[in-house]
């Protein structure tokens, strides 16, 4: 196993990372992504949209306003999903902004008592280290295999602790782990098209090891080899998302080292996490030009792929077989407005005969999983959730398709909580699904 | 004071704090106005309440709805308290079989079409932040968009209005079926830039979604062409549902952001789409290919499918935005002129910024001759900021001498009050000051609109969100480009 991340996490002193002017002056305040912020709509207050965000943090960089709980409050509430970024025309970096912001306030901005203590645990103490969080993820599972977390339903010890609603949408352990213990390496079947470099994840390796083994059998099927480099941790988006950048920025350079260790070329590197694809894609914004990982970051950039992404570029190849079921696909935020990829995973569902697939209204809202806010805000995550599900519900679907394990984890939720009971899959477990069939 | 709000509308609904007022101090023009209070009413009720406060308290009040107005015409110039109708956002009732809805003020204009698109109909104003603006807003502005060509204004869609006046009482104007006897009120409400009253219920009229829609996109070697194109469209009796025009200059700008599939060697193009059942709207698709055509046309391209229609109203509708990314400065204006005039003014308008040293760019709505004419630049260069000034005010002063006007759809709100004079005599402002009285004698509603404030000393100031210089603008509309969301001033009763 390669060495646990240095702890050189500490922040460093005088760090000062803050927007430019030109990133803010961009905004031209003309209200055209107010009703596609998921928060405008819930509440209609400026104050929880994009451009009175973008207005707020801008007072607090000029120092106009002090950045109080009332700011922190308005920007925790931001689901940094950047539909706004989709809507606006002008081109606003909105993501960048509220990332930026976010970093300012880690820094600056002292959290109460048990907030701060818990955020720091989980950002500097457990998240950077693959050997602590899998401990964690161990306790975790023991907890569910042995029933405690159901004793603690039935006795509504949950629901007395606020977290009835949480524990749905917590993520089920596997029993193993998906390893990156050593370099793994899948041959293609067939004629060899591609060779990437498949990119697991931290937390999904532990609750989504089954999604990881899909995803590269059907890369494999498409006549991809699939590498697995040891070493490979968390991408950084959780960090970046909850603003400690310097955690995030550690993260990156190992996955910088991982990926280009050895100098061999990947066609790409293959995500099937559309979250943590979108921060890596923008390494750039974590390294600037001045730093010296800058050449490198925008090099691991450009080999960066969706799976779906990667997919529909490469073509599929793969006999697959009928699979009959009517399918609404809900839109990844961060593959449709971080990634603007918007019809691959559209064209792969329906490349599957058999699959119906019905567009909900509103696929490009967000569900409310957006990373971990559906646990630190969980009363504005379910009441997002409950109107996307009667946007589900209205299509008749069996199955709910999205690209990105936090959707999955929030849509089976909401099936189970306000739905029908439909399965949710990400798209490449339907495209898996195809192929074993054809295959058995 | 403000505990009285509070025993109304609940504390929750009531913002006090400067962080928060800041807020509200910007809509999508240059314009602020900081209010002292902000309200979040629920229902009409709370409003009526609202208003009584603030006749009692002789506290100004100005109504806004999602704040993308071009002119600061939901800004509290005056101060007082703003009454925000984000809340009061349902569709009440749809009648499907008589084509009507009732809708409360903060409906959203494209959510209200889409509600009702199922039955084959919509909401036929479609301003380009039709998907932010609400309807409330579309009212006080009288709202238009590029198919207010064929399909008219907002006023022509309003039926009825429940509004509540300035001291607090409710009134019913107009009403379920087309031309209310007596006064056209409803007529006089729409496009009063809330200075009337403030409006709590709408009855919209629903249009049918056409049967078959053509969208042609016509390419020319030079504006010239495309210009007289358009007037011989009107000559010929065409009237397309939109008549959209984009100048080479533009062409080259959008194309290098959208990727629509724009000819970027273009002089300038048309996008024309004419609607109705399959075979009228063949026949005039045909005769508009064979007007252009006649015009020295180079290419007529009819989109194929929805996708390729989409694309190229994108490329329209997200322009501004586009052309924002140019220069960190860019000035729109909002003229009016006779449509047969085109030509001339074009040509006018480019001889206009030659001689203050810009390329003026030019996208508008062609068919009913309402020009946004671009200039951009970088205030940071030396007297620029002047120059781009001096060109402004005088292709204002152009579209009032062709016989047009100071304003197209963006409306008069704060932006242009002192413009007014070019057009009005002070007799016939006179009038409309009566009118207004009559409704509002206390002048609370919504002061410092619609007519010059006399101690003004002709400034219109142009803070970019908040910040940077103010500077002074001499008779044109400043606006840092962003969207174009299109509130009309009455210019097709």
């Amino acid at each position: 196993m390669a060495t646990e991340v240095q702890q050189t996490m500490a922040v460093k002193a005088g760090e000062t990372e803050l927007a430019d002017y030109r990133d803010f002056a961009r905004c031209v305040h003309c209200g055209l992504c107010l009703n596609h912020c998921p928060t405008y709509r819930l509440w209609g207050r400026e104050a929880d949209s994009p451009r009175g965000r973008i207005r707020q943090m801008f007072l607090v960089d000029s120092g106009e306003m002090a950045m109080d709980a009332t700011f922190v409050t308005h920007i925790d509430r931001c689901l940094d999903c950047r539909a706004c970024e989709t809507a606006c025309p002008s081109g606003v970096e909105y993501g960048k902004l509220v990332e930026l912001a976010r970093g300012r306030i880690e820094r600056e901005y002292r959290r109460t008592g048990m907030a701060r203590l818990g955020r720091e645990i989980f950002y500097r103490r457990l998240l950077p280290y693959p050997k602590r969080m899998a401990a964690l993820g161990g306790l975790m599972r023991l907890a569910q295999r042995s029933g405690m977390q159901k004793l603690a339903q039935s006795t509504g010890l949950l629901k007395l602790m606020g977290l009835e609603t949480r524990a749905e949408l917590l993520p089920e352990i596997d029993r193993k782990f998906f390893s990156t213990e050593t370099t793994r390496t899948f041959p293609a079947r067939g004629v060899r098209r591609a060779r990437v470099a498949f990119f697991a994840g931290c937390v999904a390796r532990m609750t989504f090891s089954a999604l990881n083994d899909a995803t590269i059998r059907v890369l494999q099927a498409n006549g991809c080899e699939v590498v697995v480099p040891e070493g490979q941790w968390c991408c950084g988006a959780l960090a970046v998302h909850a603003g400690y950048r310097d955690v995030a920025r550690e993260l990156a350079r190992r996955n910088l080292d991982v990926f280009f260790a050895g100098g061999d070329g990947f066609d790409a590197i293959v995500t099937n996490a559309a979250g943590c694809g979108s921060t890596m894609k923008e390494y750039g914004l974590l390294f600037g030009p001045e730093s010296e990982d800058h050449e490198r970051a925008k090099g691991f950039e450009d080999k960066l792929r969706d799976v779906t992404e990667f997919l529909d570029e490469l073509g599929l190849t793969a006999p697959m077989q009928r699979v009959p079921l009517r399918a609404t696909y809900q839109d990844s935020c961060h593959l449709l407005h971080g990634q603007k990829v918007r019809e691959a995973p559209r064209r792969l569902i329906q490349a599957v005969k058999g699959v119906e697939l019905v567009e909900m209204e509103l696929s490009d809202q967000c569900c409310g999983s957006a990373g971990v806010y559906n646990v630190t805000q969980t009363e504005t995550a379910m009441a997002l959730l409950r109107k996307k599900m009667e946007c589900v519900n209205a299509t008749a679907a069996q199955v709910i398709l999205t690209a990105n394990p936090g959707c999955l984890l929030q849509l089976r939720a909401g099936a189970k909580l306000a739905g029908d009971g439909q399965e949710v899959l990400h798209v490449v477990e339907l495209l898996d699904r195809a192929i074993e069939q054809e295959r058995a | 004071m403000i505990a009285g709000l509070e025993r109304i509308v609940g504390r929750e609904q009531v913002l006090t704090k400067e962080e928060e007022l800041r807020l509200y101090e910007y809509d999508g023009s240059v314009e602020t106005g900081r209010p002292d209070c902000v309200v979040f009413p629920g229902n009409k009720s709370e409003v009526v309440e609202i208003a009584r406060w603030s006749n009692r308290n002789g506290v100004p009040m100005v109504g806004r709805g999602a704040g993308t107005g071009l002119s600061g015409g939901a800004l509290a110039r005056e101060g007082g308290v703003q009454v925000v109708f984000s809340r009061m956002n349902r569709i009440l009732a749809v009648d499907y079989e008589n084509q009507r809805a009732v809708v409360e003020p903060g409906v959203v204009n494209l959510e209200l079409s889409r509600a009702v698109a199922r039955a084959g109909l919509q909401y036929a104003p479609d301003p380009s932040s039709q998907k932010s603006c609400t309807i409330g807003g579309n009212v006080s502005e009288n709202a238009g968009g590029p198919h207010t060509l064929r399909y008219g204004v907002t006023t022509n869609h309003i039926l009825g209005l429940e509004v509540v006046m300035p001291d607090g009482e409710m009134y019913r104007i107009g009403g379920a079926a087309v031309d209310a006897p007596g006064y056209d009120l409803v007529g006089l409400f729409v496009g009063s830039e809330g200075t009337l009253g403030l409006v709590v219920e709408i009855t919209a009229k629903l249009t049918r979604l056409p049967e078959s829609v053509k969208t042609l996109l016509a390419v020319f070697e030079t504006t010239d062409d495309a210009t007289e194109t358009v007037v011989a469209l009107t000559a010929r009796g065409i009237t397309p549902a939109a008549c959209e025009m984009m100048d080479g200059w533009t062409i080259r700008v959008v194309e290098s952001w959208i990727r629509a599939g724009l000819p970027t060697d273009a002089g300038a193009l048309l996008l024309i789409e004419v609607d109705g059942p399959r075979e009228a709207a063949e026949e005039q698709a045909a005769a508009v290919v064979e007007t252009c055509r006649a015009h020295k046309a180079r290419e007529v391209r009819t989109a194929k499918d929805e996708r390729e229609r989409e694309a190229l109203w994108k490329a329209r509708k997200n322009a501004f935005g586009a052309v924002g990314r140019v220069a960190p400065d860019c000035y729109v204006q909002d003229g009016v002129i006779p449509r047969t005039r085109l030509p001339e003014t074009l040509r006018r308008i480019g001889e206009i910024g030659k001689r203050h040293g810009f390329e003026v760019g030019n996208i508008f709505h062609a068919g009913d001759g309402n020009l946004h004419p671009m200039l951009c630049f970088d205030r940071r260069e030396p007297g620029t900021f002047e120059r781009a000034m001096a060109a402004a005010s005088e292709i204002i002063a152009l579209c009032v001498e062709l016989g047009g006007s100071i304003t197209g759809e963006h409306g008069v709100g704060m932006e242009k009050d002192r413009l007014m004079p070019l057009l009005f005599s002070e007799t016939d402002l006179e009038l409309m000051k009566r009118v207004r009285s009559a409704f509002n004698p206390s002048g609370l509603l919504n002061p410092g609109k619609l007519f010059p404030v006399s101690k003004s000393c002709g400034e219109i100031r142009a803070p970019a969100m908040g910040r940077g210089p103010s500077e002074p603008i001499e008779g044109a509309r400043n606006e840092r480009v962003g969207s174009d969301a299109e509130t009309r001033g009455g210019t097709q009763r």
